[in-house]
């Protein structure tokens, strides 16, 4: 009888892990069919393309797509290629990550170690600024750039996105050192350590997965952000976004679709990168702040 | 003047004022002990002397300098933390001479401090590795090491052993009475364990609402607690206070108290102007070690009153057997020696030594000064 049921349990096991796993499998697969389009057809000549099978994996492999994609495609009215939009959104994400983060780090810090009377509602108002549509603030923000000198430059489009995301790496860094024990605050200050000689021996060294978390997000979103770029940059500080953009709609010519996947494959490169590099930390940092409070 | 002063101290949240008036002078080389409840207001006091938290009112004097607003790093002094607050990102080394660093000292003579400061308390082999590599015990001595190695005027220690295991608990308690014995040196310490407090105190201040409910030498504090409060809290078990009359026996003031079945026995004080009571209700204040089997009772003693009463629970705890019985209506604790022969639900015939009973007014809970 026992026997008999235990057999029967090893075999229901057996067969519902099989299904488990060939719907998993049927998933993933259906989950890589983008990428895999994208992938195969940036190694085609066009020709194969227009002729239909765009499943198929190509005949003639080259890589002329990605050069002409990087360096002489045409974007807009110039043949310059993929590449000096690249750099310009380099030029962005950089010092608008790093500004943002900085500055989240700090107002964590302030918020949960320096309490000051009215801190939660002004925490409070500053999460508001996860919520705020883009839209919303597009005319306002073009004025405000305008009045500051920096409409249509790289350093406006910084300023734009550190401003939206103070809210979000305020908040990751807020959560994460409220449960950092204040008690190592207080014995630095005793030991005659300043307000940034804490912040910076002390506190920053822990923040390691929360920094990471903070990067990611804010690097992920810049990086990928369209609307304001298209909004508030000029003609040499446009982001990638807004050249791929430019490249696929040009009106002049074939279009061509293997450059047009080779380029939004290089747009998205550095975002998968970030997330290769830092993102077994990103699920341990997002955890940190939550499970020990 | 000593040689830290706190002086009419307040402080107040708002309209809530938590600390009342304190008033407490340390000699230099003194070990005062804050001792209470959880929310007596002790860990603010400490936090307003090491110049964490602000003065309300009133003054603190560090050698006759006034304190109020100075910044903690300022004050000369050091402090250990319930949680030892040990700098996770930084080697036992790094975190022993971080306060020094801070305050500009070259770094020969940061590591020349921490070596002498790593022998004292025998951590040398611990200096390159990090604080989560160490046991309760090793961090323990890293956060005391980081508050010597300053040479400060007053230490602080805010709770610093109830993070450890019950046996470490006492290995480290001797160990700081110790390295006081050896170093001298003045230390206001925070527990709420009345058992460091006798233990490791030159003197002490019972706390409780905010008050400081007695400050004086451990003996004073057991012997003559100020009242019942007091008188309950330390010592382990608590003193049993049960409701007694004060009548005249032969001239003599008695406390009368009723035992387990109603009947009552007398008791004679030994302070006589309470005489004065007599007639009037009264709390009676009587330690567990005073009430013994006849043969132990305490010889030195002038006034050995003897009562039968039944018992209730009998607790063996090894070196002692605790008696349980019923004496002014409450369960009151005899601490006896382990091989009396006690029953429970048997009557027995127990000593009390009276010398050591206290008095309390039982409206203002005061104890009646001889």
């Amino acid at each position: 009888m026992s026997v008999a049921t235990q057999d029967t349990a090893i075999r229901t096991g057996r067969v519902s892990r099989t299904l488990i796993y060939l719907v998993l499998l049927l998933f993933a697969l259906f989950y890589m069919l983008p990428l895999y389009v994208m992938v195969v057809n940036s190694v085609k000549p066009l020709d194969e393309i227009t002729g239909g099978g765009m499943m198929n994996l190509p005949q003639a492999f080259t890589l002329d797509p990605w050069a002409k994609a990087w360096s002489s495609a045409q974007i807009g009215v110039d043949p310059t290629g993929l590449k000096p939009y690249f750099w310009n959104s380099i030029k962005m994400v950089v010092p608008a990550v790093a500004i943002s983060t900085v500055l989240g780090a700090l107002n964590g810090y302030v918020l949960t170690k320096w309490r000051f009377r009215g801190d939660t509602i002004l925490f409070g108002l500053m999460l508001f600024a996860c919520f705020i549509p883009f839209q919303i603030v597009l005319i306002p923000m073009a004025r405000m750039l305008g009045l500051m000198g920096l409409a249509g430059t790289t350093w406006g489009l910084v300023l734009v996105h550190v401003v939206y995301g103070i809210g979000f790496t305020t908040l990751y860094f807020r959560n994460y050192y409220a449960v950092f024990p204040t008690e190592l605050v207080r014995a630095a200050q005793i030991d005659g350590a300043g307000f940034f000689q804490i912040f910076w021996r002390i506190l920053l060294p822990s923040s390691g997965p929360i920094a990471v978390v903070s990067i990611i997000w804010q690097f992920t979103n810049i990086w990928n952000d369209f609307l304001f770029g298209a909004s508030f940059a000029g003609a040499d500080s446009q982001p990638m976004t807004v050249a791929l953009n430019n490249l696929v709609q040009s009106s002049t010519g074939v279009k061509e679709y293997n450059v047009h996947f080779a380029g939004a494959i290089l747009a998205a490169l550095p975002t998968l990168l970030v997330y290769i590099v830092a993102g077994r930390y990103f699920v341990r940092g997002l955890m940190a702040g939550s499970v020990k409070g | 003047m000593g040689f830290l002063d706190i002086d009419n101290t307040t402080k107040s949240y708002g309209a809530v004022e938590v600390l009342h008036k304190v008033d407490i002078s340390v000699e230099k080389g003194e070990f005062l002990v804050l001792v209470g409840p959880s929310g007596c207001g002790k860990s603010t006091l400490l936090n307003m002397i090491a110049g964490l938290e602000e003065i309300s009112s009133g003054e603190i004097r560090i050698k006759d300098q006034v304190m109020n607003g100075v910044h903690p790093s300022k004050r000369n002094i050091a402090m250990v933390f319930q949680s030892y607050a040990l700098y996770p990102n930084m080697t036992v080394g790094q975190n022993i001479t971080f306060g020094l660093e801070m305050h500009g000292i070259p770094k020969p003579e940061r590591d020349k401090a921490m070596k002498e400061v790593a022998e004292l308390l025998q951590i040398e082999q611990l200096l390159d590795r990090k604080p989560g590599a160490l046991s309760g015990g090793q961090r323990q001595r890293v956060a005391m090491g980081r508050a010597l190695v300053r040479d400060p005027d007053v230490f602080l220690f805010d709770e610093p052993l109830s993070n450890l295991d019950a046996k470490l608990r006492v290995d480290m308690r001797t160990e700081i009475k110790k390295l006081h014995q050896k170093l001298g040196t003045t230390i206001v310490y925070v527990t709420h364990d009345q058992i460091e407090a006798m233990t490791l105190s030159t003197r002490i201040a019972v706390m409780y609402g905010g008050y400081v409910q007695q400050l004086g030498t451990p003996q004073e504090i057991y012997d003559s607690p100020a009242n019942i409060f007091v008188a309950t809290f330390m010592g382990s078990p608590a003193m049993n206070v049960v409701p007694a009359k004060v009548a005249m026996d032969a001239g003599k003031p008695v406390a009368v108290v009723a035992l387990h079945d109603g009947t009552t026995t007398s008791l004679p004080f030994s302070q006589y102007n309470m005489a004065a009571w007599n007639g009037r209700d009264i709390m009676l204040g009587i330690r567990p070690e005073t009430i013994t089997d006849e043969d132990a009772a305490d010889r030195n003693s002038a006034n050995i009153a003897h009562m039968t009463n039944r018992i209730v629970v009998t607790e063996p705890a090894g070196s002692d057997t605790f008696v349980t019985m019923t004496l002014g209506g409450k369960d009151v604790i005899a601490r006896m020696r382990s091989d009396a022969d006690v029953r429970p639900g048997a009557d027995f015939p127990f000593a009390v030594n009276m010398e050591k009973a206290v008095a309390f007014d039982p409206e203002t809970e005061m104890r009646i000064v001889p």
